[in-house]
C-alpha cells in the first residue's frame, strides 16, 4: 500500500483557491450583438500579417468580405475566434485581429467544438477547404454538423489541391487530370451541401468569393444562426484551377446561377426567364417560366423542417457548369450542443471549494486507523 | 465461533467463476468487509475482453484476486491459498495458480457433463488424482441456494440459482472472519427495490456463513489481525478512481474547469465513466467521435482556458500524436492519460503491459519534447495526476500521463490526503501587454513558460499555430537560426523540470552491490521482492522513477554508483535502452512481456541471478 498525505484531516482551504473563471476574463462585452460596439471598423479585424496567397486567389475577397462583416455582428475582436487547417484557407487565421487558432489538417472543428463547448461567451468560426474539412478532416465535419455545435463553418472549396501543388480533390469532377491523376481521377465527387444536409446540418448555405454583396448576407446569416452554419464558399483557384466555377461566378449575371431567396419563387437567367418546378417523378427541374407560367415555380422555404426540399436543390445541379443554387438552402433551430450545459457546469465548478473536494475524496466506504 | 481461529499473517484468496456469476462483484464486497477490518490489501481484477463470452467456456471466465494481511503489503499477490471455482471452466483456468496444499472451493452442483465438455475435461476432475496435493472442498452451492431460499415469495428459480456467488461469499467470510453486518447493509441497500431478490441474497449470504461454521468445512477460520498502518483516515482505491479524484482536485485548486473529451476505449473508458459522474465538480466532459476529436477538443478547451485532458490506451495514443505534436508547440497546457495495455495493435486489450514509454518520450514528428509520468501504485495515480496538471500549467505544455490496465484495476488502501497538501497551480492567465505595449505570446518567464491569454481578454488577440513561430512575437518564421532556437527553448522547458523535481530516492542496504530500478506499476513487485531478499540476508538497493522524463538529475550518479543495475519492466527492455544509452552503464533487463504483471517470486529469482 502506500499513504498520502499527513494523514491529517484538514478541511477546506478556501483562502489558496482562487477563481479563474474564463468568463470572467476581459470586459462585459456580451455575444450576439446586444451591446452595439459602433466604434469598430473592418481595420479592428485586421492583422499586421503580410497576405501571402497568391495573387489573383479568391481568399482575397473572402478574407475581405470577412473583416468587413465583424464590425456588424456586435462581436468584439477578443471574443472572437478563427480556426484553421491545413491548406491555403489554413493561413486565413493569421490574417484576422482575433483569438486565433491554427491547427493541424482537418482537425479544426474538433479544435473549434474544444472552444465553444468550453466557452459560450465567443463567436467561434472555422476556416477550411474541400480537401481539409471533406476528405482528411470528414469526420470531425459531419459530427461537428451533427451536433450542432455553435460554430461557423467556411468550407473554401476551389476543388483542387493549392498549397500541396495541384492534385485533385473530394470536390474535383471525376476525370480531372492532375499530377497525381495524368489519365484522369477515378473517384466522383462530393456534393458538400448535400452532405452538409445528410450531416443534420442546421444551417446550409452556398455563396460565392467575389459576390461581395451575397458573400456578406449569406455569412450574416450564419453568424446569427443559433447553432452550427455550415457556407460553402466557390473559390477560384487561378494558379491550379482557374475557372471552375466560371458558369456561376459572374458579377450577379451568371446565366447558370439560382439565387434563393426565402418566401421567393426560384427563378434565374438574365431575365429571370427561368426557374425550377417539381417534374412528375417528384425531383426538381428547370423550367421555361413563360411555358410553365410562374405559379408552377417552387417557392423557396428555407425553414422547413423536412429536409427534402433542400435535398432537392442540392441534388439540382452535379457540377458547377449546371444551373446552381446559391444562397441559404436550409436555415432551422434545433437544440445547440451545450447550451445550458457548460454554463450550469461552470457555475458548478466556481461553487466548488476545496472543503468539498475533501468530502468528495473521504466518500463512501472510510474506516480510520488511530 | 465454537472453534478457535488459527492466526496468519497474510492470506490470498482467488474467486474464479463464468463471466454472467458475478465474480467481480463479490470480490469488490470482500474487499470493502477486509478494508473495514483493518487489514492491508491489493486486488487485482482479470476479466475477459469478450462481454458475454459463450457460458461455461475457458474464454468466459472472469476472476478477482485479494491479498490482505496483518503487515503492509505491496502487491496482489503470486499465488492464492484458497481459490473458489464456480464452475470447470473456472477451474480449468486457475488451477494451476493454486498454491501446492492450497485451499479449493468448487461448486459441485456446476460439474455437469455439458460444462466439463465446455471446459475441456474428458472427465470430472472431481476427485481425480490430480487435485490430491490441494485439500478441496466441493460444495453444492446451486443446490444450497435453492434450499435456502425456497420459502421465498415472488422468486424465480433462476433467481435463487443465481444467488450463489454471495453464497460464496458468505463462505469465505466465515473462513477469514469477515464480520457479516457490513456485508448486509450493504445488500440491503444494493436491493432495495427489489424485496425478493433481497431476501434471497440475505438468505444465500447467511448460508454460506452457516455452512463454513456449521460443517467446520476448514478446521478452523483464519483470523487476520488489523495491520499497523500510518493512523488516520481510509478508503479503498482503484488506480482509475485515483485518477479522477486527483484530476478534479487539481481543477478546483487551480481554478481551472476541467475539459475532458475521450473516445471509448478499453481499459481507458473507465476515467470517463468516473470523471463523467463529477457533475458536482463542473467537469465537462465529451465523448468525441474518435481519438484525434478528442485531444483537439481538449486542446481547443486548453486553448479557451480550461484544464483540458483526454484519456486513452496504446492504439488512441498513435492517433493523438499528431496533435500532440501540436500542443508542444503551441506551448499549451495538456493533460494526456494513456492506460498502457498489452499491444502491438488491438493486442490484448484487457492485459497490462508497460510498452508505451519510448512512444510517450519520443513518439513524435520533428522534435517535440515534452514530461513524461508513470504512476507507481493504485493511490499514487491521485498524486501523478495532480503532478501532471502542475507541470502541464506552469510550463505549459502537454504532458503524458502513464497508467496501465494493473493500475487502473487494482485496488489499496489509501490514507486520504488533506487538499492542504496540494501543491500551487497558478494558470496566471496574462491580463496585458508584455512588452511595453505590446503582447509578445512567445516571450518567455523564468520556467521558459510562455505567456497563457485566453479568448476574452481584450487586447491580447493572438494567433497560434503549427507553423514554426518567431521568437517572443509567435509570428510565423521560417528562419533558420529562429528555429534552432525555439527548439532548443522548447527542449531547455523539460531541462528546467528536471532541476525542479524530487531528486531520485534509494533504498539501499549497506553494502547492496545490486540496484534495482523500476518505473510505473512495478514498484509494487519490486519493493515485494526485495523484502525476500533481504530477509535471505542480502543487502540490495532499490530505486523507482515516477519522473520518466525528463528523469530526475541525480539518475545518472545513482546508477553509476551500484556495481550491478537490473531493470524490471512489462516490457522488452525500455528504459533499460535508455539508462544504457543516457549514462553509459551495463545495466540488464528483467522483461515480462505476457500482459500479467510480474510476480514477486519472479522478480526475486531474476534478483538473485543478477547477482550471481
Amino acid at each position: 500500500m502506500s499513504g498520502n498525505g499527513d494523514g491529517s484531516n484538514g478541511r477546506g482551504n478556501d483562502a489558496a483557491r482562487t477563481s479563474h473563471s474564463p468568463r470572467d476574463a476581459g470586459d462585459s462585452g456580451t455575444l450576439g450583438g446586444a451591446t452595439p460596439l459602433p466604434m469598430l471598423t473592418k481595420q479592428d479585424f485586421q492583422s499586421d500579417q503580410e497576405t501571402r496567397w497568391c495573387p489573383g486567389c479568391g481568399d482575397y475577397a473572402i478574407l475581405s468580405g470577412v473583416q468587413a462583416l465583424m464590425p456588424e455582428l456586435g462581436v468584439p475582436p477578443e471574443r472572437t475566434v478563427f480556426v484553421s487547417g491545413i491548406g491555403c484557407a489554413g493561413r486565413f487565421t493569421y490574417y484576422m485581429d482575433t483569438y486565433g487558432m491554427h491547427g493541424i489538417h482537418g482537425r479544426a472543428p474538433a479544435l473549434a467544438t474544444g472552444i465553444a463547448a468550453s466557452r459560450d461567451d465567443l463567436s467561434v468560426w472555422v476556416v477550411s477547404g474541400d480537401g481539409d474539412a471533406l476528405s482528411i478532416g470528414g469526420n470531425h465535419l459531419i459530427h461537428a454538423l451533427r451536433r450542432n455545435v455553435p460554430i461557423k463553418i467556411l468550407l473554401f472549396n476551389n476543388q483542387i489541391y493549392g498549397l500541396t501543388k495541384g492534385q485533385y480533390s473530394p470536390t474535383s469532377e471525376k476525370g480531372k487530370v492532375t499530377k497525381s491523376t495524368p489519365f484522369g481521377s477515378e473517384d466522383p465527387p462530393f456534393n458538400p451541401v448535400a452532405l452538409a444536409l445528410g450531416a443534420e446540418a442546421t444551417f446550409v448555405a452556398r455563396t460565392v468569393d467575389v459576390e461581395k454583396k451575397h458573400l456578406a448576407g449569406v455569412l450574416k446569416a450564419a453568424a446569427e444562426h443559433e447553432g452550427a452554419a455550415f457556407v460553402e464558399i466557390y473559390q477560384n483557384c487561378n494558379v491550379f484551377n482557374d475557372g471552375a466555377f466560371e458558369a456561376v461566378r459572374g458579377k450577379g449575371a451568371a446565366p447558370n446561377q439560382i439565387r434563393l431567396e426565402h418566401g421567393e419563387p426560384i427563378r434565374f437567367g438574365a431575365e429571370g426567364e427561368r426557374g425550377i418546378a417539381r417534374a412528375e417523378d417528384g425531383s426538381l427541374t428547370v423550367v421555361d417560366v413563360e411555358e410553365v407560367g410562374e405559379e408552377a415555380l417552387i417557392v423557396h422555404d428555407a425553414h422547413l423542417e423536412n429536409q427534402s426540399h433542400a435535398a432537392a436543390l442540392a441534388r439540382l445541379a452535379s457540377s458547377p457548369t449546371m444551373p446552381t443554387p446559391i444562397g441559404v438552402f436550409r436555415d432551422v433551430k434545433r437544440p445547440v450542443y451545450g447550451e445550458g450545459r457548460q454554463r450550469q457546469l461552470a457555475d458548478a465548478h466556481a461553487g466548488a471549494s476545496l472543503a468539498d473536494v475533501d468530502e468528495l475524496l473521504r466518500s463512501g466506504d472510510t474506516w480510520t486507523v488511530a | 465461533m465454537t472453534t478457535t481461529a488459527k492466526k496468519q499473517e497474510r492470506v490470498i484468496v482467488r474467486f474464479a467463476g463464468d463471466s454472467g456469476d458475478g465474480m467481480q462483484l463479490v470480490g469488490a464486497r470482500f474487499t470493502a468487509a477486509t478494508a473495514l477490518v483493518g487489514n492491508d490489501l491489493s486486488t487485482l481484477p482479470d476479466f475477459p475482453a469478450e462481454i458475454r463470452a459463450p457460458a461455461g467456456t475457458p474464454h468466459g471466465v472472469s476472476a478477482f484476486q485479494i491479498h490482505f494481511a496483518s503487515r503492509d503489503i505491496l502487491t496482489p499477490g503470486d499465488h492464492p491459498n484458497t481459490l473458489v471455482a464456480m464452475n470447470p471452466a473456472a477451474l480449468a483456468s486457475h488451477l494451476s495458480a493454486l498454491e501446492s496444499g492450497g485451499t479449493l472451493i468448487v461448486n459441485e452442483d456446476a460439474f455437469t457433463e455439458n460444462n466439463l465438455r465446455k471446459a475441456g475435461y474428458e472427465k470430472n476432475p472431481l476427485g481425480d488424482a490430480g487435485l490430491d496435493s490441494y485439500q478441496v472442498f466441493q460444495v453444492p452451492m446451486t443446490t444450497l441456494c435453492t434450499r435456502a431460499t425456497e420459502e421465498i415469495e415472488d422468486l424465480k428459480p433462476a433467481e435463487a440459482q443465481r444467488t450463489k456467488n454471495v453464497f460464496a461469499l458468505g463462505l469465505i467470510s466465515w473462513m477469514y472472519g469477515r464480520p457479516e453486518e457490513s456485508t448486509i447493509s450493504w445488500l440491503e441497500a444494493k436491493f432495495a427495490e427489489k424485496p425478493a431478490i433481497l431476501k434471497a441474497n440475505v438468505a444465500a449470504f447467511k448460508a454460506g456463513y452457516n455452512f463454513g461454521e456449521t460443517t467446520e468445512l476448514t478446521a478452523a477460520p483464519v483470523e487476520i489481525e488489523p495491520a499497523p498502518l500510518r493512523s488516520g483516515e481510509y478508503r479503498n482505491v482503484d488506480g482509475t478512481q485515483a485518477m479522477a479524484l486527483g484530476l478534479v482536485a487539481a481543477s478546483v485548486k487551480s481554478g481551472l474547469q476541467p475539459f475532458f473529451a475521450s473516445y471509448p476505449i478499453t481499459p481507458a473508458s473507465e476515467l470517463l465513466h468516473a470523471l463523467a459522474a463529477n457533475d458536482r465538480f463542473g467537469v465537462r466532459t465529451v465523448q468525441a467521435e474518435d481519438e484525434i476529436a478528442a485531444v483537439n477538443m481538449a486542446l481547443g478547451g486548453a486553448f479557451a482556458g480550461h484544464l483540458g485532458i483526454t484519456a486513452t490506451s496504446g492504439p488512441g495514443m498513435d492517433l493523438k500524436a499528431e496533435t500532440i505534436g501540436l500542443a508542444a508547440t503551441l506551448e499549451l497546457p495538456l493533460v494526456i492519460v494513456d492506460v498502457q495495455r498489452a499491444g502491438p495493435s488491438t493486442g490484448m486489450p484487457t492485459k497490462t503491459e508497460q510498452g508505451d514509454l519510448l512512444m510517450a518520450i519520443h513518439g513524435r514528428h520533428g522534435e517535440s519534447p515534452l514530461p513524461v509520468i508513470a504512476a507507481t501504485t493504485p493511490a499514487d495515480c491521485f498524486d501523478c495526476a495532480v503532478e501532471a496538471v502542475r507541470i502541464a500549467v506552469r510550463y505549459r505544455t502537454p504532458v503524458i500521463l502513464l497508467g496501465d490496465t494493473f493500475l487502473a484495476n487494482s485496488s489499496e488502501p489509501w490514507l486520504i490526503p488533506s487538499t492542504d497538501t496540494l501543491p500551487e497551480i497558478d494558470p496566471d492567465f496574462a491580463e496585458g501587454p508584455n512588452a511595453g505595449e505590446e503582447f509578445m505570446p512567445y516571450l518567455r518567464d523564468e520556467h521558459g513558460a510562455r505567456p497563457w491569454a485566453i479568448p476574452g481578454t481584450p487586447g491580447l488577440e493572438h494567433r497560434i499555430g503549427g507553423l514554426e513561430k518567431e521568437h517572443g512575437s509567435g509570428n510565423i518564421s521560417y528562419d533558420p537560426a529562429n528555429h534552432a532556437l525555439m527548439s532548443k527553448l522548447r527542449a531547455e522547458k523539460l531541462e528546467k523540470l528536471a532541476e525542479e523535481i524530487p531528486p531520485l530516492a534509494v533504498d539501499a542496504d549497506e553494502g547492496a552491490e545490486l540496484l534495482v530500478l523500476g518505473w510505473g506499476s512495478t514498484a509494487g513487485v519490486i519493493g515485494a521482492a526485495a523484502r525476500r531478499v533481504r530477509e535471505r540476508g542480502i543487502p540490495i538497493a532499490t530505486a523507482q522513477l515516477r519522473h520518466v522524463h525528463p528523469l530526475p538529475t541525480n539518475t545518472g550518479e545513482i546508477v553509476r554508483s551500484f556495481g550491478k543495475v537490473l531493470v524490471p519492466e512489462m516490457n522488452s527492455g525500455q528504459l533499460l535502452g535508455i539508462v544504457r544509452g543516457e549514462f553509459l552503464v551495463d545495466a540488464i533487463g528483467h522483461n515480462k512481456v505476457e500482459g500479467l504483471p510480474i510476480l514477486a517470486e519472479e522478480m526475486e529469482q531474476a534478483i538473485l541471478e543478477a547477482l550471481g
